[in-house]
């Protein structure tokens, strides 16, 4: 499997995101085992496997929360191992969070400025107040594709859960990412929120590659071209999403989970 | 209401409630009016007016570092300290200017607290203390040893100032400090209040409430704590050398622990993260001390210190959202406060 | 010089008990309590009340410094320590500054301000020649009795049921909970023994160290910077911290007498930049 890609990866355009058998050791434990993974420009890619599977310590490697203990991480080509997560972001990379990470004492507005802000370039000017009217427009444009409109005065503490997850997928999305990494976004959304959140994800720009972490199958297959799947820190497969799905192996892994679960 | 009306709703209700953020409150205009009646009605109290000004300009410096950088230090007076001795060392060595003087300490006091800043960023909270508390020790003890040039334990005399702006010579009643002091204090305050409404002030503020997310949206979350402890610091030298510069006089205390611990207990008084803080809490504490001098002289320490525990017992914080509260439902019209509700809610069936 | 290296162990053997009962706070109540030299006073105080207004032996003085530091910790600790556990450390800092104004200013009322001089009993008092090294008895005095205490605390920690239990308590008081273990004794319990320490530490130290009323603010920072650099999770870390810092500062203070009180202040900075964490302190 990584000749095969390495091969691929000498002879191709770069990635959008790439790594390069990249490691994570906690202790003894191998969190992440030799992944060399690739996610294609334009992607709607899905990463899938069982609980503990160590994805969400693969997002925090990829967006820099975590060091590697080895291996490489490159966003459209460029070695990205060494940087830190702002930089990272910078760099065209971010990611949402597996449990709201939101600013609870800011308004919508206020978050949204803030990240459009930063993304400007303008996030060290001591100087200038918060406005304009670039910014204001493209605030009010994330707004409304993420449908916060209505909220956007309301303290974030406050807002239902459906809506913080909807702003925690916004302000990623307001740093203008080449490579947005969804983790588990419909984690914890009650039912009736659920389809705006669906929606508001299938609308995405093709612009953004988008890698999905996620436990949903329904949305995994409503939603992915291509799926990963990450079994006790190293990829067990990878390929289109049909082929994925009609993998022994994956039914396997999950089968005896729930046989044990 | 057709799409492109909704947009544009909806893109005037971000722009007016950003602007909405950093207007001027009507609060926040009779609180300097009452400050420039005080000056002008209250000539026999210039000395004490100029105290709390100074003080006040202490406490918002450490506003800026703790209320809005979330660092928690003990030792702010070593900025404090610096600026002071260095005012004063200045009017003795060929530059009297005041206002010169106010600009130098700035500078030379931020690029201590830059330099110090690596120190406090790294390691827990404890260090932190640890480094903010050593660095105020080592600065009082330098100030104690190089007797030759700060006359060590005896004090700096000697210190004079040139006339402000060349027009107004530091008299003995004070006046002429109290303008002065209230003035620089209101210029410094205007500029604070520009960053902290800026980008950069509402990055600290997102970095104070969650700065892992503030990382993940582009922020260099040490970066910027940096920054804000070099203004805080800068803040700070002013502060000391406003004081040497009205008082003609600066005396080894500059750097005690004392001064850091009082100027903490003036935040906890008025407030953090909101910059009146400070100057409302610097004018109670003055004052209080007033007060109970008057009453009881030598017990003054134990006073400081019993209000210091019943204020954290009494938790602070829900003392603040009540004296908030309150405020607010007063100040509903005049406004005083933080700028939550930016954006003010089309009522079903309001128009655009 | 070998005389400054035994004075420096003295010194820094005196700072371990002082402070070890800081760390162990810190360690287990994640609790920052800057009033710690507040304790220390009250020992000194004891033990020179008692001689003078008593005329009370010297070393009978020493155990009653313990107990009544031990006695006002567990007071204080039940009454309101507790309440703070949870708070944030600036709430802790504040509070603790304001509990040592309260007894700097109390015991300058009701005590006076002058330095106390201890008269130390005639046995303890003069100089030896023990291999051509001049030694002070007192010193040699208080290295055995600290030397004593230290290796005491490592035999409770690592031998009986209470340090076992005082152990997982540090590690993770939640788990310890649910383990069975009677979290709140043994907090007060260690909170009690370490203000002990700490008077006992005061009282030992009051011929070396001095004693008035603005003892603990003085020597606030001799405590923090031990447990800063020593780490909080074991007692030899402290130890170590201690004689390091003991032994530099009067090194500094005889050999650089201009810079002697820098010399502590350098070192600590200096641990500090190369490990954040203190020289001992585990990854947490």
């Amino acid at each position: 499997m990584n000749t095969a890609l390495q091969t691929r990866a000498a002879t191709e355009a770069p990635a959008a995101l790439e790594t390069r058998a990249l490691v994570k050791r906690f202790g003894g434990i191998v969190a992440t085992d030799d992944v060399s993974f690739r996610l294609e420009p334009g992607a709607r890619h899905a990463l899938i496997g069982p609980n503990g599977a160590g994805k969400t310590t693969f997002v925090n490697l990829l967006t820099g929360v975590l060091a590697p203990s080895g291996g490489s991480i490159l966003l459209a080509g460029e070695e990205v191992t060494r940087l830190r997560s702002d930089q990272r972001v910078r760099r065209g990379l971010a990611r949402t969070f597996q449990i709201n990470q939101l600013f609870a004492e800011m308004t919508p507005l206020e978050a949204l400025a803030l990240a459009v802000s930063e993304r400007r370039g303008g996030g060290r000017a001591w100087w200038r107040r918060v406005g304009g009217e670039a910014l204001t427009s493209e605030v009010a444009e994330i707004a409304e594709r993420f449908r916060l409109a209505d909220i956007m005065g309301e303290r974030t503490g406050s807002l239902a859960y459906g809506k913080q997850r909807l702003l925690e997928i916004a302000l990623a999305f307001a740093a203008q990412p080449r490579v947005l990494l969804l983790d588990e976004p419909a984690a914890g959304v009650p039912q009736a929120e659920r389809q705006e959140l669906v929606a508001t994800i299938a609308a995405l720009p093709r612009e953004v590659s988008v890698l999905l972490i996620e436990h949903d199958m329904d949305l995994v297959f409503a939603y992915a071209d291509r799926i990963s799947v990450l079994v006790n820190g190293a990829l067990l497969t990878e390929g289109p999403a049909e082929a994925v799905a009609k993998d022994a192996r994956v039914r396997a892994v999950y089968l005896g989970e729930e046989r044990h679960g | 209401m057709s799409r492109a009306d909704a947009n544009a709703n909806v893109a005037a209700n971000v722009a007016s409630g950003l602007a909405r953020r950093a207007r001027w409150r009507p609060g926040e205009i009779v609180f300097w009016v009452v400050v420039i009646l005080a000056l002008i009605a209250l000539p026999s109290r210039a000395l004490l007016i100029n105290e709390i000004a100074i003080l006040a300009l202490f406490a918002l410096s450490l506003d800026l570092v703790l209320g809005y950088a979330g660092i928690v230090s003990l030792g702010h007076a070593a900025f404090f300290g610096t600026g002071a001795y260095l005012a004063g060392l200045l009017t003795k060595n060929g530059i009297p200017d005041p206002l010169i003087g106010l600009a130098i300490c700035g500078v030379v006091a931020g690029a201590l607290g830059l330099a110090t800043s690596l120190l406090v960023l790294r390691g827990s909270d404890l260090t932190r203390l640890m480094v903010t508390l050593g660095v105020a020790l080592v600065l009082g003890e330098i100030a104690n040893q190089a007797t030759s040039i700060t006359g060590g334990a005896d004090g700096l005399q000697g210190v004079s100032p040139g006339a402000v702006l060349g027009l107004f010579a530091f008299d003995i009643f004070g006046r002429t400090a109290s303008l002065y002091s209230t003035a620089v204090l209101f210029a410094m305050f205007l500029i604070a209040r520009c960053i902290v409404n800026s980008p950069f002030g509402l990055s600290l503020r997102s970095i104070r409430d969650n700065p892992l997310r503030a990382a993940a949206i582009g922020i260099p979350v040490s970066g910027r704590l940096i920054a804000v402890y070099g203004i805080g610091a800068a803040y700070a030298g002013v502060a000391g050398a406003l004081l040497a510069q009205t008082t003609q006089f600066v005396s080894l205390d500059v750097f005690d622990f004392n001064r850091s611990a009082d100027v903490l207990l003036v935040l906890i008084i008025g407030g953090t993260g909101y910059l009146y803080g400070g100057l409302v809490g610097a004018a109670v504490f003055r004052v209080l001390q007033d007060l109970i001098a008057t009453l009881t002289p030598q017990h003054w320490l134990f006073w400081i210190g019993a209000l210091l525990v019943a204020l954290v017992l009494v938790r602070r914080d829900r003392l603040q959202r009540y004296a908030q509260a309150g405020a607010s439902i007063i100040a509903g019209r005049l406004g005083l406060g933080r700028g939550h509700g930016a954006l003010r809610r089309h009522a079903p069936g309001e128009g655009p | 010089m070998l005389t400054i290296l035994f004075d420096g162990i003295a010194y820094g053997m005196l700072l371990f008990v002082l402070a070890c009962g800081l760390a162990v706070t810190l360690g287990l109540m994640n609790f920052v309590n800057l009033a710690h030299g507040a304790f220390a006073m009250l020992g000194g105080y004891v033990t020179v009340l008692m001689m003078e207004k008593l005329g009370a032996p010297f070393l009978v003085t020493l155990p009653c410094a313990f107990l009544a530091a031990a006695a006002l910790g567990l007071v204080l600790e039940r009454a309101l320590y507790r309440h703070l556990y949870r708070r944030s450390h600036l709430d802790q800092v504040l509070f603790s500054i304001g509990i040592v104004f309260m007894a700097v200013s109390a015991t300058d009322y009701f005590l006076g301000s002058e330095q106390r001089i201890i008269k130390l009993p005639a046995y303890l008092q003069g100089r030896v020649e023990v291999l051509g090294v001049s030694i002070g008895i007192y010193r040699a005095f208080i290295i055995v009795i600290c030397g004593l205490i230290a290796v005491a605390l490592q035999l409770i920690l690592a031998r009986t049921r209470f340090g076992s239990r005082l152990r997982a308590a540090v590690d993770d008081p939640r788990v310890a909970q649910g383990l069975g273990i009677d979290v709140n004794t043994v907090f007060a319990v260690t909170f009690a023994a370490g203000c002990g320490l700490a008077g006992l530490g005061g009282a030992l130290g009051a011929e070396i160290l001095g004693l008035d009323p603005i003892f603990p603010l003085k020597f606030m920072i001799y405590f923090l910077i031990v447990v800063t650099v020593g780490g909080t999770s074991s007692i030899t870390g402290p130890f170590i911290a201690s004689l390091i810092l003991g032994i530099a500062d009067v090194a500094g203070k005889y050999y650089v007498p201009a810079f002697g009180a820098f010399v502590i202040y350098t070192v600590m900075i200096v641990i500090l930049i190369l490990r954040p964490q203190g020289l001992m302190a585990r990854a947490r």
